[in-house]
């Protein structure tokens, strides 16, 4: 019963075959190794477990990985090039304190990829209005608003 | 001059690995042919089980085994207390904790029945559909006062009552402050059920190894030694042959700590049991059920005041709701009764409790752990009084105040870690004005309050106070490294759920080494890199395994002194301690790298002195003899709109004192993060149980977390008082946050609708039931 499945994750190529009812968090997580997508609530409230599908955010836990068949998938894995090469918004969050248990980080990164390249000079009101979509017990948001304001400038400076 | 790095607001060492997916979290472990846990939990609150059937469940293709209470033989047993009742005259304790598996009856929903596992995670929940328990339902309990009418279902028969402890102490004489004073209040006040809900649920990943005869436990645990010194007995195994890692874990707490969860023994027995690795990780369903929980009591209450506003006394009684189980002592309703005295003189008190069972999931601490309902208690017998004797609140607040000259402080209670509560240290005054200032607390009452209802807007202002005992004992270890490549590794035995423990601590070691930050290498809760320790609670990782931290990181220095002058030929107080190396003051030429020396010290031949302890490496252990007691003042302008009743809070101010400061940017985190969870308490969050005792919110659509739209920017300041119970002189601060927000939000509110006489009694709230009070305070008659 199991169906065999072709898709790009962070733009590597992967021929699996899975069970249809396989979630795509588990899929990444358990099948591909690719363990810092988190899975925080399973119904698509917290966030936790947000990636990228054809780059748009999308949560892991709601779909299933055969949904994903031919079409390409980003994880916080493929937003940098690992601890010593990271992304400038994942600076942002270092410097501000934008994270304390960094649980909920990866999804947070994630929905804010495509946030950015649409509105790269939000407002505080915006991006807490993006991150209402992101539940976080630690930090109370308010370093994370300013690691994401920091973030952007980055990313800002970067591609000027 | 090295640069000063204790102090200073340092980005943390573990983020990079946090930030890119590379951290390790427990459900992260993935070993061969690792198998898979379910749990069948009760839907019923209280029944009898009358039999339980997996054998259709066994039969399952996927299923390697299935266990009932009946299958565990004699490991089946009850847990551990963890906390014994404290050392109080007037008590009364009726021990019971949780059982493995439910045996005979279950006592609250979600207990586990029978535990399934299966060759994948899907599989062993396919076979919970095959369990089949046949029940006959009781009567559940869950009210208060109804728990202990006569005639009311029992939770444990064998108890005759559903009474789990009753404690009363006492300061001077309240009957004699009742006499003589001009005013006396009574006011009863209520306090309900959330949930900590860190965004990581449990786990538990465990894998015995045959040949080496050894267990490796990965478990979102909070006092990762205690588990394996509990495990280690209940398998009959030397402690030498479990090694319990709690690695990077996504948020505790306190209800994280809750050793020993059925779970976290069943994973380690039937890894044994089965030769075999496997594990469980919670849903977020099963985490409102099966994690501990925190807050539900009702208090009688009473405060006794001079007509000037002095108090000169209060006496309370009030109901604690244990739930079904109360395996961690008295810890909460204990921190409720000593923590309502708060920063004031209160020359006499009378405060007992009677702590309930009830079908309810198991209370244990939760941020804060009891100390918000005593501060609540406090803070709103002191603004009814306010109210009747026309002063302003933070005018009878700053009246009562300990001065700074009265300390030590007795109050002639005892405290949660069984020592006199005693406040070590404190000066209050300076932070209310200082929160006064920053709120802008006249001008809002003489010209905005007045301008903005003019214009038909409600608007509140508020502050509060609070102490909070913390960085109690027992004690804390850590071991400090110099290593030949002259980095410095560090291990203690605490755990760490994002504190930041791997750069504060860091912090505390630089300072006395020499070395940066980022050269240090911290680890926490790895039974095989630090045995001894008690665990991450209580505010207290900061003060006590720093401290420990400190005392290591000033032996080893004494001991780099040492060497360093031989190999100079310099006196020890002529050499200085700089960027990874030490050298005479002044004269950089003459120097040897922390390196270098650490190989000179762990030589390979020739003979070394008699007595003397290879490399440059020390263990130090720290125990305060009491807590240290930190203390602050929160602040608030709050507009509430007169339609929805939603709220908006425009203006928030902590000012608090944590004594000295090792990182202040992972400290505003955490007081930042303790006024989000606050907030939610005082406003969003609050777990529904019906009659049965079923949750009616069990998932994170139904039980309202705030986000970042709900919560307000905060303002804070420090004020510096430091413990003279530590050489670094520092409190803890990983609670401070939350408590006193609910006695925030009450006052806020009052005051923004003080022409009706709003008094708000009870937490949480929402927008609904503020439209309740609100409407009872309008049709109430004058009194």
């Amino acid at each position: 019963m199991n169906q065999t499945i072709e898709l790009f994750v962070n733009g590597i190529q992967y021929r699996r075959s899975v069970e249809p009812r396989l979630l795509l968090c588990d899929f990444l997580r358990y099948d591909l190794g690719l363990t810092g997508t988190h899975v925080g609530c399973e119904h698509g409230v917290c966030g936790a477990c947000t990636v990228l599908l054809d780059r748009e955010a999308v949560r892991s836990c709601l779909l299933f990985a055969v949904q994903t068949n031919g079409r390409e998938i980003a994880t916080v894995e493929g937003l940098g090039d690992g601890p010593q090469q990271m992304h400038a918004l994942q600076h942002g969050f270092w410097e501000m304190h934008g994270l304390q248990c960094g649980y909920c980080t990866p999804g947070i990164l994630m929905s804010l990829v495509p946030f950015l390249e649409e509105n790269p000079d939000p407002s505080e009101e915006e991006i807490r209005e993006l991150l209402s979509g992101n539940i976080c017990r630690c930090t109370g948001y308010q370093k994370i608003v300013e690691a994401v304001q920091l973030g952007a400038r980055l990313l800002w400076e970067e591609s000027n | 001059m090295t640069t000063r790095q204790f102090g200073q607001p340092l980005k943390r060492n573990e983020d990079p690995r946090l930030l890119t997916g590379h951290a390790l979290f427990t459900d992260d472990v993935q070993l061969p042919g690792m198998l898979h846990v379910a749990f069948w939990r009760s839907d019923l609150a209280h029944a009898l089980i009358r039999s339980v059937d997996v054998e259709s469940a066994r039969k399952r293709p996927g299923v390697v085994a299935v266990y009932t209470a009946e299958d565990l033989g004699e490991f089946w047993q009850p847990g551990p207390l963890l906390v014994p009742p404290p050392p109080v005259e007037q008590l009364e304790f009726h021990q019971r904790t949780q059982v493995p598996l439910a045996k005979g009856k279950v006592r609250h929903a979600g207990e586990s029945v029978a535990m399934v596992v299966g060759e994948s995670r899907y599989l062993a929940e396919d076979a919970l559909d095959d369990v089949f328990v046949d029940y006959e339902p009781l009567e559940a309990v869950v009210d208060l006062e109804a728990a202990l009418a006569a005639g009311a279902p029992l939770v444990h028969e064998d108890l005759g009552s559903n009474v789990s402890a009753r404690v009363t102490q006492t300061k001077g004489d309240w009957a004699a402050a009742e006499s003589e004073a001009d005013l006396v209040l009574h006011r009863r006040f209520h306090y309900d059920r959330g949930t900590a809900a860190a965004m990581e649920n449990r786990g538990i990943a465990a894998s015995w190894d045959e040949r080496a005869q050894r267990l490796t436990v990965w478990d979102t645990t909070q006092a990762p030694i205690a588990i394996r010194n509990g495990l280690a007995a209940m398998l009959g195994l030397s402690e030498h042959q479990v090694r319990v890692i709690a690695p990077f874990i996504g948020g505790g707490f306190g209800p994280k700590i809750m050793m020993f969860y059925p779970e976290e023994v069943l994973l380690a027995w039937a890894a044994v049991q089965l030769n075999c690795s496997l594990k469980w990780i919670e849903d977020r369903e099963e985490n409102f059920y099966a994690t501990t929980q925190e807050r539900g009591q009702i208090h009688d209450a009473a405060i006794a005041l001079r007509r000037d506003g002095t108090v000169l006394g209060v006496r309370d009684r009030f109901l604690h709701d244990a739930g079904a189980y109360a395996p961690y002592g008295l810890t909460v309703p204990i921190n409720s009764q000593c923590t309502l005295l708060g920063p004031y003189v209160v020359p006499n008190y009378h405060s007992e409790f009677t702590s309930v069972f009830t079908n309810k999931p198991i209370v244990t601490p939760y941020r804060g752990a009891g100390r918000q309902h005593g501060v609540f208690v406090m803070e709103r017998l002191l603004d009814a009084a306010a109210r009747r004797l026309s002063l302003d609140p933070a005018e009878i607040r700053r009246k009562n105040f300990i001065p700074p000259e009265e300390f030590p402080f007795s109050n002639e209670i005892i405290y949660q870690d069984f020592a006199p509560l005693v406040y070590d240290s404190g000066n209050y005054e300076p932070a209310l004005d200082r929160a006064l200032e920053l709120i802008d607390y006249e001008r809002f009452k003489r010209e905005e309050q007045p301008r903005r209802e003019a214009a038909g807007e409600r608007v509140g202002i508020a502050v509060v106070n609070y102490i909070e005992g913390t960085g109690i004992g027992p004690y804390e270890g850590a071991r400090v490294t110099v290593e030949a490549s002259g980095k410095v590794s560090v291990a203690t035995g605490v755990g760490t759920q994002g504190q930041g423990h791997y750069t504060s601590f860091a912090q505390v070691v630089a300072e006395q080494i020499g070395v940066d930050v980022s050269d240090i290498h911290v680890v926490t809760g790895d039974t095989d890199l630090f045995y001894w320790g008690a665990g991450t609670f209580a505010s207290r990782g900061a003060v006590v395994a720093g401290n420990a931290m400190h005392a290591a990181a000033t032996k080893v220095r004494g001991k780099i002194l040492k060497l360093a002058g031989e190999k100079l030929e310099a006196a020890e107080e002529d050499l200085e301690l700089i960027e990874g190396r030490v050298q005479v003051k002044g004269v950089p030429q003459t120097s040897i790298s922390l390196g270098a020396l650490a190989a000179e010290a762990n030589p390979m031949r020739g003979a070394v002195q008699p007595g003397t302890e290879p490399g440059l490496e020390a263990t130090e252990y720290f125990g305060p003899e009491r807590g240290a007691t930190a203390s602050g003042v929160h602040a608030m302008v709050l507009r509430v709109d007169p339609d929805t009743f939603l709220l908006e809070i425009e203006r928030y101010v902590v000012v608090h004192d944590c004594g000295t400061v090792i990182n202040p940017l992972i400290l505003e985190g955490q007081i930042q993060g303790g006024v989000a969870q606050g907030i939610g308490n005082a406003f969003y969050e609050q777990l529904h149980f019906d009659e049965n005792g079923a949750l009616q919110n069990a998932s994170l659509m139904d039980y309202l977390l705030p986000t970042a739209s709900d919560i307000p920017n905060i303002v804070s300041d420090h004020v510096e008082t430091p413990s003279p119970l530590n050489p670094l002189g520092v409190k803890g601060a990983g609670e401070a946050g939350a408590i006193p927000v609910g006695a925030l939000f009450a006052q806020a509110l009052d005051d923004a609708y003080r022409d009706i006489e709003l008094e708000v009694r009870e937490i949480p709230l929402s927008p609904n039931r503020l439209f309740e009070l609100v409407g009872e305070a309008l049709t109430r008659e004058p009194a």
